[in-house]
């Protein structure tokens, strides 16, 4: 039984790293609560992993400050600085055993035998491999490094804990109960965590807040539910969930978009033509019978099932709409009838950059 | 990595590149310095020990030997073990560890212990059949085995050959067909790799012509060597070059293939 | 037998088994078995046979018992005390020379000149790399010249380049591309991930080396050394080309015995000779082996 520990706050301030001419992170500041989790959401190059190399002390930042509940141990190297890293691949040492990987940290910080041992088994009972203790990497399958990985990361009892894409080896199935398992052991020790990731399903399943970076700063950074109903820029709208891309014109505080009106996120944006980001959710399907053409009338092309929901494309002659709707309503339209679409009016992002950011 | 331990890699690096590189370097251009040298100390540098070489008719023979085992050897070893190995993919893959085991068997066999058991067959031979210089080609097969089988190893397993030839067949295709005109194109740099490295194992060759008996370059080098050293220190300069362009060809062409 | 119990036959059934299909399959690897078995195998059969068969025809084991005659005794001793010595010597300089390619990046020019260079350096062995020793170090070689400039003689103690620390030095020449080239796939196959790990667990460079690389690495270092050790206790060119007189070492006994009286009179030593070269080897190749298995295992 380990009694959770008090997490400890962990402050980025302002932190800046460029290599040669490329500025991986530019300027990002950041606080972690004690005990925790915030997820850096954003596609590669975005500097996530940048952020969470310099709270580990692997690379040396150029400019600002890393705190551990209010010390500054942005000087300090790696090895001083307390922190659980589990990677991405190749988190386990080949030539040990699990136990032996869990106790390597317990015998660096000079924990006595028999309190390593001890340790070692409330390790991996938490993550659930009680009778794994000998057995080598090779004999364990990605799910099972990655958890004695964590095990060894928390044995130590670290200030912070670093998780760098630690489910994007897995495989699907295994990814989803692991990211789970994740969760209720991290909340169980009790320690700030940092967790990186692209995938932003994974982010918004477990984090208590999520950070979604471009281009080495912070874009939004909030709880799931705000950055997935209010996005604060059409980057973050396109990169957490889908998003629908419809042309419109704004005027007088709402956007027209094919003959529908809808409020605006933004109140006092200027006037003229834009494209509003609309959620597939908000897309209602109902059959048509009418041979009438229309703005928003088109084909089924396609119905993708997802399980309760389903996804269905809608072709309307200039663009392909998405609509997710439950499977019960989505089955009423199968690919090839004539639907009408309507928009819920909630409130739109509009973008007005030129082509779409890049695909995550 | 943190700067003060990246500067100590490179400072290391430069090191130990330094000083190899020195190490290495020296009998190149030791040879190079020697075979230009003039015939008093302070005469200038010429080149009249290259020229010797195309006035040295033994060596000229020898050159041409070694090229001609070279070549033979190099179309007999995938004459011999590029069907085979198809074969036993094919046909009989019980067979794979021992073939693999025959092929790999003679990186243990010390060339100059193995000789020692080919001096009487190679004997009935010359007697026999030819007294050509060409027969070493029969005993070259032996120590190009390895190296080869692993190249067209590499090659074989990189395609799948399984899938390939049996589509072939269901198309219509002979067995010839199917080797010249789907697995042989598929794996031409697997080919090549295993050619060049017969062709430098031949040219570099010695223990078995030396005491079976035969003048190939390397015999000829040394024998001329009591002679002359630079002349034949120009030569193993020459051959050193062309082994160096062979294997920069080597991987020239194995980037080259597209993936 | 009933004729509902006999099993239909299928005409279309590919031949793998059974009188009809056996001759066909196996013809496909008769040359190469002809050809192993006669020039591969047979060879070794008469080493083998040969070993055993004394002055006069007879089974006899003099030829081996001969092994211990002051002059192949010391032979054998000679060659494995150069092969140890050059098998150290490259390994410890190749390791580090593979290290420092390892580090840098891996596509880069370095790196493939490096092991390009290896590649040719590996198989330069024999008279080629003789000579160039002597040009380099011999009596009148470049490099002893210029240490004659500047006042140093490396030879006041005598020519030792064509004695076994020559010889040494010589094999160490083609040891170390030939480390680099068994010992580079050992070290990419080092994750960084695990040097990271060992510093965010508390460890530094020196736990890191001796807990963590050290132990990776150990087999493959000591599994590259022994196949080294096999490369220079085979080497018969090199020697022949720099020590012309006498056999220091035992592939210049057996090549001597080619050709002497001795080796007429009793055509069994030279093969109980080969035969005890053989059984060396082998024994160092399987100890690699077994080494290089456990290595893929953990640095695949």
């Amino acid at each position: 039984m380990t009694a959770a520990q008090t997490g400890v706050e962990v402050r980025l301030e302002d932190l800046r790293r460029s290599y040669g001419g490329v500025t991986a992170l530019d300027g990002l500041s950041l606080t972690l609560a004690p005990g925790e989790l915030v997820a850096l959401l954003g596609p590669s190059g975005c500097g996530k992993t940048t952020a969470m190399r310099l709270v580990a002390g692997l690379e040396e930042a150029n400019s600002g400050r890393v705190m551990f509940g209010g010390k500054d141990v942005t000087g300090l190297s790696a090895n001083k600085r307390d922190v659980g890293m589990v990677f991405q691949a190749y988190s386990l040492f080949p030539h040990m055993t699990a136990a032996q990987n869990v106790t390597f940290g317990l015998q660096l910080h000079r924990v006595g035998a028999a309190e390593r041992k001890r340790r070692a088994g409330d390790m991996l009972d938490l993550v659930g491999l009680s009778g794994f203790a000998n057995r080598y990497a090779h004999q364990l399958s990605g799910g099972q490094q990655q958890r004695v990985a964590l095990a060894r990361a928390l044995a130590i009892k670290p200030t912070v804990l670093l998780l760098d894409e630690p489910l994007s080896a897995l495989d699907a199935k295994v990814r989803a109960r692991l990211r789970d398992e994740i969760r209720r052991v991290q909340l169980e020790a009790g320690v700030t965590t940092l967790f990186v990731t692209h995938d932003q399903e994974e982010a918004l399943a477990i984090a208590d807040r999520v950070g979604v970076m471009r281009e080495g700063r912070l874009e939004q950074l909030g709880s799931p539910t705000e950055i997935y109903t209010r996005p604060a820029t059409p980057f973050v709208a396109e990169f957490v969930g889908l998003t629908n891309r419809m042309p419109g014109i704004v005027k007088f505080g709402m956007v027209e978009v094919r003959g529908t009106q809808l409020p605006l996120v933004q109140q006092d944006l200027p006037a003229g033509p834009g494209t509003a980001l609309v959620r597939p959710e908000a897309v209602s399907l109902a059959s048509d019978h009418d041979a009438v053409p229309g703005p928003l009338i088109g084909t089924v092309i396609a119905v993708a099932f997802l399980g309760a929901t389903s996804r269905v494309t809608v072709d309307l002659g200039d663009m392909t709409v998405l609509a997710q709707l439950p499977t019960s309503q989505a089955s009423e339209h199968p690919a090839g009838t004539r639907v009408r679409l309507s928009i819920r009016p909630d409130p739109v992002l509009i973008a007005r950059e030129e082509k779409a950011p890049a695909e995550p | 990595m943190t700067r003060s331990r990246r500067v100590k890699l490179q400072l290391f690096r430069g090191a130990v590149f330094l000083v190899l590189g020195a190490f290495v370097l020296a009998p190149i251009a030791a040879m190079f310095e020697f075979s230009t040298r003039g015939t008093k100390v302070d005469s200038p540098r010429t080149l009249v020990a290259w020229t010797n070489i195309v006035n040295t008719p033994d060596l000229i023979d020898a050159i041409v030997a070694s090229l001609e085992l070279a070549a033979i050897t190099s179309i007999a070893m995938l004459v011999l073990l590029l069907p085979t190995m198809v074969w036993v993919r094919l046909r009989l893959p019980s067979l794979n560890r021992i073939v693999e085991f025959l092929c790999l068997l003679p990186l243990t066999i010390p060339a100059i212990a193995l000789v020692v058991g080919l001096y009487p067959i190679s004997r009935w031979m010359r007697i026999n059949v030819s007294d050509s210089i060409l027969m070493l080609s029969i005993f070259y097969l032996v120590i190009v085995l390895p190296y080869s089988y692993r190249a067209l190893d590499a090659g074989l397993s990189a395609i799948d050959v399984k899938t390939l030839s049996e589509a072939a067949r269901s198309l219509g295709a002979g067995w010839g067909t199917v080797m010249l005109r789907v697995i042989v194109p598929n794996m031409s740099s697997a080919i090549l790799n295993a050619g060049l490295l017969s062709v430098a194992v031949v040219l570099g060759e010695y223990t078995f012509a030396n005491l079976l008996n035969y003048q190939n370059l390397q015999v000829a080098i040394a024998y001329v060597g009591q002679v002359s050293a630079g002349t034949s220190i120009a030569v193993s300069v020459a051959s050193l070059l062309f082994a160096f362009a062979l294997l920069m060809i080597l991987s020239f062409a194995g980037r080259g293939r597209a993936r | 037998m009933t004729s509902a119990g006999e099993p239909a036959v299928d005409p279309a059934a590919r031949p793998v088994r059974g009188g009809r299909g056996l001759p066909l399959t196996w013809l496909g690897v008769t040359p190469f078995f002809v050809y192993v078995g006669l020039f591969l195998v047979l060879p070794s059969l008469i080493i083998g046979s040969g070993s055993f068969t004394g002055k006069d025809g007879g089974l006899s084991l003099e030829n081996l018992s001969d092994i211990q005659k002051p002059y192949i005794a010391r032979a054998l001793i000679n060659s494995i005390t150069v092969s140890i010595a050059s098998a150290l010597a490259g390994a410890i300089a190749g390791a580090l020379l593979a290290y420092a390619v390892a580090t840098g990046n891996p596509h880069g020019v370095l790196r493939r000149t490096v092991t390009s260079a290896s590649g040719v350096l590996a198989q330069f062995g024999g008279v080629t790399l003789a000579f160039a020793f002597i040009a380099t170090m011999g009596t009148i070689g470049f490099v002893t010249l210029f240490l004659k400039d500047h006042g140093i003689d490396i030879f006041a103690n005598g020519v030792w380049l064509y004695e076994l620390s020559g010889l040494t030095l010589v094999y160490t020449y083609f040891q170390i591309p030939l480390m680099v080239l068994v010992f580079l796939p050992a070290l990419d196959g080092i994750r960084p991930q695990w040097r990271e790990a060992t510093e965010s667990l508390g460890g530094n460079t020196w736990h890191y080396w001796r807990c963590v690389a050290g132990p990776l690495l150990a087999p493959a270092f000591l599994g590259c050394t022994l196949l080294l050790f096999a490369n220079a206790f085979s080497a018969y060119a090199t020697v022949a080309a720099l020590i012309t007189q006498g056999s220091i070492v035992l592939p210049l006994v057996i090549s001597n015995l080619f050709t002497s009286e001795t080796g007429r009179a009793q055509p069994g030593l030279a093969k109980a000779l080969a035969l005890a070269m053989i059984v060396i080897v082998a024994i160092v190749m399987l100890l690699y082996t077994l080494l290089q298995r456990r290595t893929s295992r953990w640095l695949r």
